[in-house]
């Protein structure tokens, strides 16, 4: 058991899973499957559901209903510490009384390996967070981002199939966030475990991981790559929480395989059907909506045209971003290659974009505020 | 330069204070070495007969090592079970908790007296008059709630998250308990223990109540002994008892604060 030799890293199959506080339903009849050796994360706003899978993979809580496997192994019912995964904490819970080789050694400890072996296994963890020359101090004389890095190599020195991490970044600064992301995804190939990590801060996830887990009151809305979530969101919620986006709301019609939304006096067609009577929207990304004078665009069956009046103009560098208003009181953002000759705040404009790109979603009640 | 009044005023109240404080101790000591067979402060003549009396009596050094022996095993029994519960009490959840921490804490706010009566009753029933056993179930009583509090204090900043993170790293619940919770209150055990030590060492009223010529402990032998002669034996005893708490408590100063620097 060292970290020589590559991991094979697990499978973990989420079946059906319920867990209940009270009368309080955390997690509602969840499934879903990470494949073995994938970094996947959770994503979604705090009382999702997220951080509660997590725990119960760990085992830190108890199933209310369904099966979870790790490989070949059902482990809904083995205690925590039987279960050979490891964990990291978004509050690094290092032991303050043990320096840092005791607290990357105990795992190994705990596993009975030979002495010989451990201190090892213990500087080569170390190694990989880059930390070999603290191995005497103690947590309290290390930075924060020190600290996650030796909670992190706790978690790998006994070469766990399966790591999972619930939010470590989450009291760090920007700066340092970025610089751990890309150490965690080295670890992450180098190490061929699969990883589960929980995050609210969706750019995170984006940059992390092979697929995403959308997490929403208690049920997950939708898995997919970065890619998937951004182009193909399945519901509002989605659409919303990844990206930025504008959301159209209106009437919508179907005639025959086609539907079109009514906003604000304009008549929009999407690609796509309405599946029901609900209400739906229009998703839009700012990078694919035009902003141009009035009355420039063409009607040609393939870009939807509204007009609207510029509320606000921010210019960021290599681009600029238009915050335009609709007649009916809403707004859409749009964002431009910088122009020599911005529009002003106030002059009336016209928004196109290919019909392909607004995407058509039942509406669900989300709203863009993005919950940390 | 010019005259401070008020913080002259200032200094002038501590010393009065601190002096208050510690006088009646500091009098022991001269009296420890009074010539004759009284009191009386100040004391006249000179002699160490009273330190002698007290090594070389069987009464005086024996009631001492009972003390010591009672001492030792009510810290012992005090620690273990206060840190049990103490434990206990932080893990459970509602209201129960606080009913059961009030009901343990009692025996530091009943009036001495009520107890030591209450404890009379049931030992002259029980035969535990005198013995050991009824000297280490009293005082342990006594000497819970200093345990309760002391590890209770240490415990409310323990962070119970590190048993989970012991507990994803493979350890059993034992195991996280002893290489990770013990070792992270033990300053909360190790003062417990101390203050149930000094509880029982020095515990008057109750041991009064339950004492036996075969069996006295240190402060009934002074007692007794005050009552029957004013027997200046009584202050060398209290001034090697004071020498050996401030040597203790001097040494546990000069340790804490260089395990702090660690």
């Amino acid at each position: 058991m060292t970290l020589e030799t590559v991991t094979k890293g697990a499978a973990v199959d989420i079946c059906g899973v319920s867990k209940v506080y009270g009368n309080f339903t955390a997690l509602d009849n969840v499934s879903l499957r990470v494949e073995p050796g994938e970094f996947m994360s959770f994503l979604g706003p705090s009382g999702s559901g997220k951080t509660t899978t997590l725990n119960l993979i760990a085992g830190f809580t108890d199933l209310n209903g369904g099966e979870i496997r790790l490989g070949e192994r059902s482990i809904g019912h083995v205690p925590a510490h039987k279960r050979n995964i490891g964990v990291v904490f978004q509050h690094y819970a290092l032991f303050p009384h043990m320096s840092v080789a005791q607290n990357v050694a105990y795992p190994l400890k705990q596993r009975r390996v030979a002495k010989v072996d451990r201190a090892r296994a213990v500087d080569l963890a170390l190694q990989k967070v880059q930390l070999e020359k603290f191995s005497h101090r103690y947590p309290s004389e290390l930075s924060g981002g020190q600290q996650q890095r030796v909670a992190l190599a706790r978690a790998m020195v006994f070469t766990p199939s399966l790591l999972l991490m619930d939010e470590p970044l989450g009291a760090l600064d920007k700066k340092l966030r970025e610089v751990l992301q890309l150490e965690i995804r080295r670890i992450h190939r180098e190490l061929g475990s699969t990883f589960v990590y929980v995050t609210h801060d969706q750019e995170e996830a984006l940059v992390l991981s092979d697929r995403i887990a959308v997490f929403n009151k208690g049920r997950i809305e939708q898995v997919g790559s970065g890619h998937q979530l951004y182009t193909q969101p399945e519901t509002l919620f989605v659409g919303q929480f990844i990206g930025e986006s504008s959301v159209l709301r209106g009437t919508h019609r179907t005639q025959g395989n086609e539907t079109a939304l009514t906003v604000a006096g304009a008549t929009l067609a999407v690609s796509g059907q309405a599946k029901s009577d609900a209400a739906h929207v229009i998703l839009l990304r700012p990078e694919n909506v035009r902003v141009q004078p009035k009355g420039t665009g063409r009607h040609d069956g393939m870009t939807n045209i509204i007009s609207g009046t510029v509320r606000e103009m921010l210019y960021l560098g290599a681009a600029m971003k238009y915050e335009v208003g609709l007649a009916d009181g809403s707004h859409v953002i749009a964002r431009t290659p910088t122009q020599t000759e911005p529009f002003a705040i106030g002059q009336p404009v016209e928004l196109a974009w290919n019909l392909k790109d607004g995407t058509l979603l039942a509406d669900d009640g989300s709203t863009a505020g993005h919950e940390a | 330069m010019k005259l401070n009044v008020p913080r002259l005023l200032l200094r002038l109240t501590c010393l009065l204070i601190a002096i208050w404080l510690v006088a009646p101790t500091l009098i022991v000591i001269p009296m420890s070495f009074a010539g004759q067979k009284s009191l009386a402060f100040p004391p006249k003549g000179f002699s160490l007969q009273w330190y002698e009396n007290f090594f070389t009596n069987p009464q005086w050094i024996g009631s001492l090592i009972v003390s010591a022996k009672v001492a030792l095993m009510v810290a012992v029994v005090a620690t273990i079970i206060g840190t049990m519960a103490a434990i206990g009490i932080e893990r459970m959840k509602g209201s129960a908790a606080g009913i059961i921490r009030a009901v343990l804490i009692t025996p530091m706010i009943v009036p001495g007296v009520v107890l030591a009566v209450g404890i009379y009753a049931v030992y002259l029933d029980t035969r535990l008059v005198g013995t050991w056993t009824g000297y280490v179930l009293a005082h342990t009583l006594l000497a819970i709630p200093f345990v309760v509090i002391a590890v209770g204090a240490n415990l409310a900043v323990f962070d119970a998250r590190l048993e989970t993170a012991a507990a994803s790293l493979g350890a059993s619940r034992l195991t996280t308990f002893f290489t990770i919770t013990l070792p992270l209150i033990l300053p909360g055990i190790l003062s417990g223990s101390l203050f149930a030590f000094v509880t029982s060492f020095d515990e008057v009223i109750v041991s009064l109540f339950i004492t036996s010529p075969q069996l006295k402990t240190l402060p009934v032998q002074i007692y007794s002994s005050m009552t029957r002669d004013a027997d200046p034996t009584v202050a060398a005893v209290g001034s090697l008892i004071f020498l050996a708490t401030s040597l203790i408590i001097g040494l546990g100063l000069i340790f804490g604060m260089r395990g702090r620097k660690a």
